[in-house]
């Protein structure tokens, strides 16, 4: 019983102090009480996300599922960077204080925690980034077909939005004065119509739609109404 | 290679040329799409930008506080986006410097931290050496808590950060000791990957106090589409994607060029005209791309209809 009628309130009272807050002076510092909160509790799903980690790829290291090796390596690497971090190995004696070796900064480059962020976590992120392109042009080529009214204006916008994105939209039509009656014909007058007016119009009426399903949804968390965050049963 | 079932159709004998192209094995797209990408580069092909709208609005709302104001700048990225954001966050931080604003750093994203200390070191310290810690900067680094954290920036500054991300107490430094709320700084700036960044900045710092601090944004171009919205009334400037970095480098060395490193100031705020040229090449890629995937699929069709 206790176990969801606490959350519910906790959860019921901050909802509430946080709307007031945001209405009245008299309670805005409640609010930043409310606040400091979330932030400790962000803090703390870095661990609960730790131990996440731990129990599934334990799991699967234990059952030899498919890919274990790369679990294992997840771990690996994982309990390596907690370690350098933790015990600040390696760290550049801070100037203030160089008699206090553990005053040091661990994310240096000297560091072997800031080695391994800045020649092995860094590139290999940006690699990941990278090879969109690649699925991304060869997606275009297999996906982006004209078969109705509807995906042929969607390509139209596509090329207009790929060639005013580069010198290749000025090369094209830079040409046309900006100020003479052909002017919509400029790429980037194209592009500017498309993006400040239709696709902020249509945003616009998603955002308002989201906002409204952030109220609705809110409400039901904070009157109890949606239990859905609780553990199940 | 492995290839997928969709590769191979198409390839038996019999039909045409571009009824067969539907099947083109995609590692000939890869290929395509990496020399799109690599011939540019080792070329070192630059191609002309003209400043838009959007470069110019962040660049004027920079210009137009008063010189040596306080900033903040909000690393919300990781290097999975310092492609596109890295080149836009050097130039913003010449700028600042150059006017001789005071910056302030401080990241909603893990790794954002990391990011600012690299443009520390690569661009406010290289070309801005009698930038002072404490005095002109201030690291306050990573917080934890997303639009929690920017509500209660909005608010009480010391109640978030109660130290520099050193660990040193904000008292003790000059630029940050007075410090309350984000309405002690003339601008904002965050450069945003996504979520938590430039929206959050918009919806709980910049909608509570409006009239207080001018707000700029860098973004990636795939979240764009979420802050167009909001410029120019709430975000006084823009810049989208690498091509809005080109345009806002172009603006900014031109205005503050480097007197005794020029040639180091023109490769550390020139990576965003370096990438245009293989987002040209790349981009017009794709659209060849796509045109001969719609040639394959009409002359699949007319083939079909003529059995």
């Amino acid at each position: 019983m206790l176990q969801r009628t606490v959350p519910i309130a906790i959860l019921g009272l901050s909802g509430v102090i946080l709307m007031l807050a945001y209405f009245s002076p008299l309670t805005t510092s409640w609010g930043e009480t409310v606040l400091e909160w979330f932030n400790i509790l962000a803090a703390v799903a870095f661990v609960l996300g730790a131990g996440n980690l731990l129990a599934v790829n334990l799991e699967k290291i234990s059952s030899r599922r498919p890919g274990w090796a790369y679990a294992a390596i997840t771990l690996v690497s994982f309990f390596l960077m907690l370690g350098f971090g933790l015990l600040k190995v390696g760290a550049v004696p801070n100037p203030a204080h160089p008699e206090v070796s553990f005053a040091g900064s661990y994310d240096t480059a000297e560091s072997p925690f800031g080695w391994i962020y800045e020649y092995v976590f860094s590139p290999l992120t940006a690699t990941m980034f990278a090879m969109l392109a690649f699925y991304v042009a060869s997606a275009a080529f297999r996906a982006f077909r004209a078969k109705n009214t509807e995906s042929i204006l969607l390509l139209g916008t596509a090329f207009v939005i790929l060639l005013a994105q580069t010198a290749a939209g000025m090369f094209l039509t830079g040409w046309i004065p900006e100020d003479s009656a052909f002017a919509f014909l400029r790429l980037d007058w194209m592009k500017v119509a498309i993006t400040e007016h239709i696709q902020t119009a249509g945003m616009r009426a998603i955002t308002i739609g989201i906002a409204l399903g952030v109220v609705a949804t809110s409400l039901r968390l904070i009157l109890g109404i949606d239990k859905s965050y609780l553990s199940k049963g | 290679m492995n290839t997928n079932t969709h590769d191979r159709q198409g390839g038996g004998g019999g039909g045409s040329f571009l009824s067969r192209l539907g099947g083109l094995d995609r590692r000939w797209i890869f290929l395509a799409m990496g020399l799109s990408i690599a011939v540019p580069i080792l070329l070192k092909l630059r191609f002309p930008e003209v400043p838009g709208p959007m470069a110019r609005a962040t660049f004027d709302a920079i210009e137009s506080i008063p010189a040596g104001s306080r900033v903040l700048l909000a690393f919300d990225y990781d290097p999975a986006s310092a492609g596109e954001l890295q080149p836009m966050a050097n130039a913003m931080v010449h700028h600042c410097a150059a006017r001789g604003h005071r910056i302030v750093f401080m990241a909603l994203w893990p790794l954002g931290k990391q990011m600012a200390d690299a443009t520390i070191k690569d661009v406010l310290l290289e070309f801005h050496p009698q930038y002072a810690y404490g005095t002109d900067y201030v690291q306050l680094g990573y917080k934890a808590g997303n639009e929690a954290v920017v509500k209660l920036m909005a608010t009480d500054i010391p109640q978030q950060y109660s130290t520099d991300a050193a660990g040193a107490a904000l008292a003790s430094l000059p630029l940050v000791a007075d410090v309350k709320s984000t309405t002690d700084f003339k601008l904002v700036a965050s450069i945003s990957a996504g979520y938590p960044g430039a929206k959050e900045w918009v919806q709980y710092a910049n909608s509570a106090n409006p009239e207080a601090f001018k707000l700029v944004s860098g973004s990636t171009g795939v979240q764009v589409s979420q802050l167009l919205p909001y410029y120019p009334a709430q975000m006084e400037g823009l810049l989208v994607a690498v091509k809005g970095a080109a345009e806002y480098e172009m603006l900014v060395t031109a205005a503050y060029p480097s007197a005794d490193k020029p040639d180091l100031l023109a490769e550390r705020l020139g990576q965003g005209r370096v990438r245009m040229g293989p987002q040209l090449v790349a981009h017009l890629l794709m659209i060849g791309l796509i045109i001969l995937g719609n040639i394959a699929m009409v002359a699949g069709r007319s083939r079909g209809g003529a059995r």
